[in-house]
C-alpha cells in the first residue's frame, strides 16, 4: 500500500504544476460574501472506480475484462499517473486544470450496509450504525451558522425536504426540475391579484404566499433568459444541466442561503453499465455538464463556494455476470469551488488487490466521510470544534490529514 | 374570538349584496358552527350538506357514532370501488408469493422475468393509494379514515424500503384499520407481528449472537426495532427507558421475524409473522425493572403489555392525540385528562377519544382554526367540499408527493409532522393555491380523466361556502365578489380559512 503521506506529495507536484495565476485563492480575501457549501448526492450508489479510474492499480483491469475504462482513443482523462478521470466527465477537465476541482478517492462510511436506503439514511445524518436518526448533519451544519433575514437558509432542490436537510433548520424546497417552468395557474396575473388581495396581512401564511411569489418570479425570470426550452420530461440526471443553472442563479442571488443540496437518480448499474460509452458515461455526462454549467453560473460566487458530490456507497471492484457492478462499499468523493486545493486525487490508497479489499470484494474505505467533510465545514465555513461536534457526532480523530483538501 | 364572529356577521352582509342569500344566520356557537368545526377535525372536512345534517342531528350524536364505525352504513359506492381492488385483501404471504421473483422449483428468474413481475407488483402500491382516498374522500366512517391515518403515521413503514413495497397495503389493511378505535395493546401487537414492520425496522434479522438468522447469516442482535417502539410508538423519548433497556428489549424480540429463506406462503401465520426459537435470546432479562424468565415468543407479548400499560405510554400517545386533534401546543390539562382515561380504560382509544372530543379545549374558541392542514388533509378537504368523486387517483398522489407528503412515502419511522412548522413554508402556498385555482374552475382530470381541456365547468362559490355552513371571512367574501367567475370558488378553496382546521 502506498502510505498517505506519499501518496499526497504525489498528488501535490501535479497540482502545483497546473496552477493558474489568481485562481483559487480569491474567496480567502472575500470576508464579506456568503460562504456555501452545495452538495450533491448520487442515489443508488454510482461506480466510483470507473468515474475516477485507478488505471496504475492493475488488479483494476483483471477485475473488470468488459467494462473497465481503457488506455489510449476513447479512453480515461489521466489525472496523475496513476488515477484518470472518465472521458464522459470530459467537461470537468477544464476544473481540474484550474485547480478548482479534487478527488478524495476510497471514501465512505464506516458502516457495512450495503441497502440503498438504510446507507443513504446514514451517510445524510451523519450517524453510520443508525439508520433511524432524524436529523440531517446539513440541517445540523445550517443551524449552526449564522442566521440572516426572515427566509430558509437551506435550500433543496425537488418538492420534498431529503433527510439530509430534515431537522429545526428552515429549508425551502424549490422545484427547478424539468417542468418547472411550465405555466401554473398564479403566473397569471389576475389569479395573482386575486390571491394576494387574500393574503396581504402580516401573518405566517400571508408571508409564505409572498416569498412563494417572490421565488417564482425568479425562476421564470431565469428561464427566459435561458436560449433554451426545458428539458421537459427528462429523467433526473439528464435535466441536471438546466436544473443547475437555476440553483445557480438561486445561490448566487440570495445571500441568505448558505447550504443547498440536490440528489440525483440512476447509478444503480447492476446491468450493461457500459464503459467509456454506454448507461453510465451518459449519466455522468449530464451530471458533468451540470456540474460544469453549475460552476460557470455562479461566476465570483464560485470563489465562496465549495461543492461536494457523493454517494451512499461503491460497487463491486468486480463487474458481475450482467456487465454491471453490484452494492459495494468504498467511493470516491468530488470536491470543487474556489476554496479547494484541487488538481489533485487525496486519500490513501488501499489498492485493489484482493488481500486489500473490503470483505474480499470492495474497495476498502480509508477516508471516513464524517472526517473529511467534518474537515471542509472546518475550513470552509470557519466553525470551531464545539460546533462540528455537533454536526458530526463521534466523528474519529483527527481531522489534519484532509486540511490540503483546501486552500490554505 | 370576537373578531371571528365579527367578520362573519360581514360575511353575511356582504354575501346578501352579492346575492348569495341562500344562507341560514350564522351566530356564535351556532349549531352550524359547531358543526364544522367539529367536520374540519374529525372528518377531513365536509362534503356538501354535511354541515347541515351534523348540525341538525347534534354534535354530541355525531360523535357517538363516529366512534362506532361499525354501526354506520357505509356508502354502497365505495364499498362498489374498493371491491374492485384486488390486492387489498391479499396476505403478505399472498403478496409475496405472487409478486416478489423469488426462486420457483430452485430457478433463480431471470433479470427479465424479475423485472417484469417487478413491473406488475406496482400494482399494489397504486391500490393502497387508491383505497385510501377513496375512503378519505367518501366513507361515512369519516373518524375511521381519520384514525387510520393517524395510527399509520404513527407506526409509519415506508413504501420504499424493500419488500415493504409488497405489504404496505396490507399493514394498513390488517394491522392499523381493524384497531384504529380499538385497544391500544392490539394495535401495538398487530404492528409488531406484521411483516411490513418486522422488515421496515429490521426486526426479523435480530437473532440472538452466534445463532444463525434468516439465509443461514449470522445477523446479531439488531436493536432498531426495540429502540423505536419505545421512542416512538409507546413510552415516548423521555418515557424513561436507558439503553439497557434497548438492550433487553432488543434480545426479548430476537427470532420475532420472517420465515426462513422467507418462504412465507408456507410455514408461517396467515399474515406472514414466524417465530424463530432457535434465533432467540434463551437468557433471563430485565426490562424496565421487570424480570422477564426465558419463555420463547411469550417473552415478547409480555414486553408489550407492559409497554401498553406503562404511564409513559399513555401520556406519550395523549400528547399526539390532542396536539393532532387540538392544538400544536395542547395544555398539560388536556393531555393529563387524555392520559388518565387511557389508564382508567386500559388503552381503549375510543373511549379516550370521547374525552378528547367533548374536552373544553376541543370546543374552545380559540381552538378553532388552530391547526395548519397538513397537505393530504388540505387535499382531501377540497376535494370534499368541491364534491369530486375520485376517478383517477394519481393526479392527487402526485399533488402530494409534489406537496412534500408522498402517501407511504415517509421515510423515516416518526412518521409525517402534524404541527404547521413542518408544513407552511412559500412553495407549500404557491402550490395550494394553483391546486385551488385548477380545482375551483374544474380544470383537473381528477374526476373526469377523459375531461377536453376546454370543457371545464367552474365550480359554484356560493354552493362552497354554504357548504361550509357560511363561515367564511368578509375578506374572502370580498375577494370572491370581485373576481371573475372561474376564480370565484379558487379563492373559496384557497382562502387562509380553508388552509386551517
Amino acid at each position: 500500500m502506498i502510505d498517505r503521506r506519499t501518496f499526497l506529495a504525489l498528488t501535490a507536484g501535479v497540482g502545483t504544476a497546473t496552477l493558474l495565476p489568481g485562481l483559487g485563492k480569491a474567496w480567502a480575501a472575500a470576508g464579506t460574501g456568503t460562504r456555501r457549501l452545495v452538495v450533491v448526492f448520487l442515489r443508488g450508489a454510482v461506480d466510483g472506480l470507473n468515474v475516477v479510474v485507478p488505471h496504475g492499480d492493475s488488479a483494476y483491469y483483471e477485475a473488470r475484462p468488459s467494462i473497465a475504462i481503457a488506455r489510449g482513443a476513447e479512453g480515461f482523462l489521466d489525472l496523475d499517473g496513476h488515477f484518470g478521470l472518465n472521458p464522459a466527465l470530459i467537461d470537468m477537465q477544464p476544473l481540474w486544470r484550474e485547480r478548482r476541482l479534487a478527488f478524495v478517492h476510497a471514501f465512505g462510511s464506516p458502516d457495512p450496509s450495503r441497502s440503498h436506503f438504510d446507507a443513504q439514511a446514514m451517510m445524510e445524518t451523519g450517524t453510520p450504525g443508525n439508520a433511524g436518526a432524524r436529523v440531517g448533519w446539513l440541517n445540523r451544519l445550517a443551524s449552526s451558522l449564522p442566521h440572516r433575514g426572515t427566509t430558509a437558509d437551506a435550500i433543496s432542490l425537488g418538492p420534498t425536504t431529503p433527510r439530509i436537510l430534515a431537522g429545526p433548520a428552515p429549508v425551502t424546497n424549490v422545484d427547478a426540475g424539468p417542468n418547472a417552468g411550465r405555466p401554473i395557474p398564479l403566473d397569471r396575473p389576475q389569479v395573482n391579484d386575486a390571491f394576494a388581495r387574500l393574503y396581504d396581512g402580516d401573518d405566517a401564511m400571508s408571508r409564505a404566499f409572498h416569498e412563494g411569489q417572490q421565488a417564482r418570479r425568479q425562476i421564470l425570470a431565469d428561464l427566459e433568459q435561458e436560449m433554451q426550452a426545458a428539458d421537459n420530461g427528462a429523467p433526473s440526471v439528464n435535466g441536471f444541466p438546466a436544473q443547475a443553472k437555476r440553483l445557480a442563479s438561486i445561490v448566487r442571488r440570495d445571500s441568505a442561503i448558505k447550504v443547498a443540496f440536490v440528489a440525483l437518480g440512476g447509478w444503480d448499474t447492476h446491468v450493461n453499465q457500459g464503459s467509456s460509452r454506454g448507461q453510465l458515461a451518459n449519466r455522468l455526462q449530464a451530471l458533468g455538464q451540470g456540474l460544469a454549467t453549475f460552476t460557470k453560473e455562479l461566476g465570483p460566487t464560485l470563489d465562496e463556494t465549495v461543492i461536494l458530490v457523493i454517494s451512499e456507497f461503491g460497487r463491486t471492484v468486480r463487474e458481475n455476470g450482467n456487465g454491471g457492478t453490484d452494492h459495494g462499499h468504498g467511493n470516491v468523493m468530488w470536491a470543487m469551488g474556489g476554496p479547494i486545493n484541487g488538481g489533485a486525487v487525496y486519500g490513501d490508497w488501499p489498492g485493489l488487490a484482493t488481500d486489500r479489499l473490503y470483505q474480499s470484494r470492495d474497495l476498502a474505505v480509508t477516508s471516513d466521510f464524517r472526517t473529511v467533510i467534518a474537515t471542509v465545514i472546518e475550513r470552509h465555513l470557519g466553525l470551531p470544534d464545539a460546533t462540528l461536534a455537533k454536526i458530526f457526532p463521534e466523528i474519529p480523530q483527527p481531522q489534519a490529514p484532509y486540511e490540503r483538501l483546501l486552500n490554505a | 374570538m370576537i373578531e371571528r364572529w365579527l367578520r362573519l356577521g360581514l360575511a353575511l352582509a356582504v354575501l346578501s349584496v352579492s346575492g348569495a342569500g341562500v344562507f341560514a344566520a350564522t351566530a356564535p356557537d351556532t349549531p352550524e358552527h359547531r358543526a364544522l368545526h367539529l367536520l374540519n377535525r374529525i372528518a377531513y372536512g365536509p362534503r356538501p350538506g354535511d354541515v347541515e345534517r351534523v348540525a341538525a342531528m347534534g354534535v354530541d350524536k355525531y360523535i357517538d357514532q363516529q366512534l362506532s364505525p361499525r354501526s354506520i352504513e357505509e356508502s354502497p359506492k365505495l364499498l362498489q370501488r374498493l371491491g374492485e381492488l384486488k390486492t387489498l385483501r391479499m396476505t403478505p404471504p399472498q403478496l409475496f408469493d405472487r409478486y416478489e421473483p423469488h426462486p420457483v422449483f430452485g430457478r433463480r428468474p431471470t433479470p427479465d422475468e424479475a423485472k417484469a413481475i417487478r413491473e406488475e407488483s406496482r400494482i399494489i402500491v397504486r391500490e393502497a393509494i387508491e383505497a385510501r382516498l377513496l375512503r378519505a374522500t367518501m366513507s361515512e366512517r369519516r373518524l375511521e379514515q381519520v384514525m387510520t391515518d393517524f395510527w399509520f403515521n404513527h407506526f409509519n413503514v415506508f413504501v420504499g424500503k424493500g419488500l415493504d413495497r409488497l405489504w404496505i397495503g396490507s399493514f394498513e389493511e390488517q394491522a392499523i384499520r381493524p384497531h384504529a378505535l380499538g385497544k391500544f395493546r392490539d394495535l401495538l401487537g398487530a404492528t409488531a407481528r406484521h411483516p411490513a414492520m418486522l422488515f421496515y425496522l429490521d426486526n426479523w434479522q435480530n437473532s440472538a449472537p452466534g445463532s444463525h438468522g434468516p439465509g443461514g447469516r449470522e445477523f446479531g442482535l439488531n436493536e432498531n426495532y426495540a429502540r423505536e417502539i419505545m421512542e416512538l410508538h409507546t413510552l415516548g423519548v423521555d418515557g424513561g427507558y436507558t439503553q439497557a433497556d434497548v438492550i433487553a428489549l432488543a434480545r426479548i424480540f430476537t427470532g420475532w421475524g420472517l420465515p426462513r429463506g422467507l418462504r412465507l406462503a408456507k410455514g408461517s401465520s396467515d399474515n406472514g409473522f414466524a417465530f424463530d426459537a432457535s434465533r432467540h435470546d434463551k437468557g433471563t432479562k430485565t426490562f424496565l425493572g421487570h424480570v422477564i424468565q426465558p419463555n420463547g415468543i411469550a417473552e415478547g407479548e409480555q414486553a408489550l403489555d407492559i409497554l401498553a400499560r406503562s404511564p409513559a405510554t399513555a401520556h406519550h400517545i395523549s400528547f399526539q392525540l390532542a396536539q393532532y386533534f387540538v392544538s400544536d401546543n395542547p395544555s398539560p390539562k388536556l393531555v393529563d385528562a387524555l392520559a388518565k382515561t387511557f389508564h382508567d380504560t386500559d388503552g381503549d382509544i375510543r373511549e379516550v377519544l370521547r374525552t378528547l372530543f367533548k374536552s373544553d379545549e376541543f370546543w374552545a374558541s380559540d381552538s378553532a382554526q388552530a391547526k395548519f392542514k397538513s397537505p393530504y388533509e388540505y387535499v382531501v378537504s377540497a376535494l370534499r367540499l368541491a364534491d369530486v368523486t375520485i376517478a383517477d387517483p394519481r393526479p392527487v398522489a402526485g399533488l402530494l408527493a409534489q406537496l412534500g407528503m408522498p402517501l407511504y412515502g415517509c421515510q423515516t419511522p416518526d412518521g409525517y409532522k402534524t404541527t404547521s412548522d413542518a408544513w407552511l413554508n412559500p412553495d407549500a402556498m404557491t402550490r395550494r393555491v394553483n391546486f385551488a385555482t385548477a380545482l375551483g374552475a374544474g380544470r383537473t382530470r381528477i374526476a373526469n380523466p377523459d375531461m377536453a381541456p376546454d370543457s371545464a365547468t367552474p365550480l359554484d362559490a356560493d354552493h362552497l361556502i354554504a357548504a361550509l355552513g357560511g363561515d367564511v371571512t368578509p375578506k374572502t367574501v370580498a375577494a370572491v365578489n370581485a373576481a371573475p367567475r372561474p376564480l370565484k370558488a379558487a379563492l373559496v378553496l384557497g382562502s387562509p380559512e380553508f388552509m386551517t382546521r
